[in-house]
């Protein structure tokens, strides 16, 4: 499944939706708030389920190379994450869902 | 390719730009071609760099060193030092502030993730005068 298509099944919000997500595939889900651990463990082309709407967190996704952050529990995103995630090419979502049950949505529609 | 060298300069307590020379390494190592894994490397070791500096030293300055062989990345501040080497390798221990820990940050990963990420890591201290930390990936 394609970024861009997580985007249109999930019925999350986007909050930007990066050039090429109609060709960035997801290998899979990533759930964690601490970054450094993020970092750590975060793999290339996850959709990284957290709840770290912060300019930090928009590093670490594109450092890492993962495909999409989707924000959990409709959690607050900062002005400067959404311009980062723009000068960076990240896509962001937002979920109202806890972290659990968005994890479970998206897993869903990668196993569909 | 030959050698090519740059420097960054890293403010001190500004979350907002801490990544922003790993993401410029990061890039230009893409262009050159670097092997995704040596540019991942490269940029979770240097990143958690930039955020120590920034978490705790007053920033400081960051020298990279691009060579058919290896990449080498010297950070170098005038923090407070690091008072015991041991403990701060350790997974999980941090003495990060609760800001910082709201932010994120202070799980006790910097420098045992910088550890994991590099081929060689040499940390030079000294209580009261700074810190230098020299990172070697192999660019294979």
């Amino acid at each position: 499944m394609t970024v861009n298509e997580l985007a249109e099944k999930a019925g999350f919000e986007t909050l930007n939706l990066a050039d090429g997500s109609d060709e960035r595939t997801i290998s899979g889900i990533y759930c964690c708030d601490l970054l450094s651990v993020a970092m750590s463990k975060g793999f290339p082309g996850a959709a990284w389920v957290t709840i770290m709407g912060n300019i930090n967190a928009a590093a670490v996704a594109s450092l890492t190379d993962m495909a999409c952050v989707v924000l959990a529990e409709g959690a607050a995103i900062d002005e400067m994450m959404v311009s980062k995630a723009k000068q960076q090419g990240i896509t962001v979502m937002q979920s109202p869902l806890p972290i659990f049950e968005t994890a479970m949505k998206i897993n869903g529609l990668l196993n569909a | 390719m030959s050698t090519l060298k740059f420097h960054y300069k890293v403010d001190k307590t500004d979350f907002t730009r801490a990544g922003e020379a790993s993401s410029d390494v990061k890039g230009k190592l893409k262009k050159m071609g670097c092997d995704p894994e040596v540019v991942r490397k490269v940029a979770i070791a240097m990143y958690e760099g930039e955020i120590n500096m920034v978490i705790h030293a007053d920033g400081g300055v960051i020298d990279v060193e691009i060579s058919p062989e290896d990449i080498t990345l010297v950070l170098k501040d005038k923090g407070p030092g690091i008072a015991d080497i041991d403990k701060a390798m350790q997974e999980g221990y941090s003495t990060a502030s609760e800001n910082v820990r709201s932010l994120g940050f202070g799980a006790g990963m910097g420098l045992p993730n910088m550890k994991k990420y590099s081929d060689e890591m040499k940390i030079e201290t000294e209580l009261g005068v700074g810190t230098t930390v020299t990172m070697v990936i192999h660019n294979t």
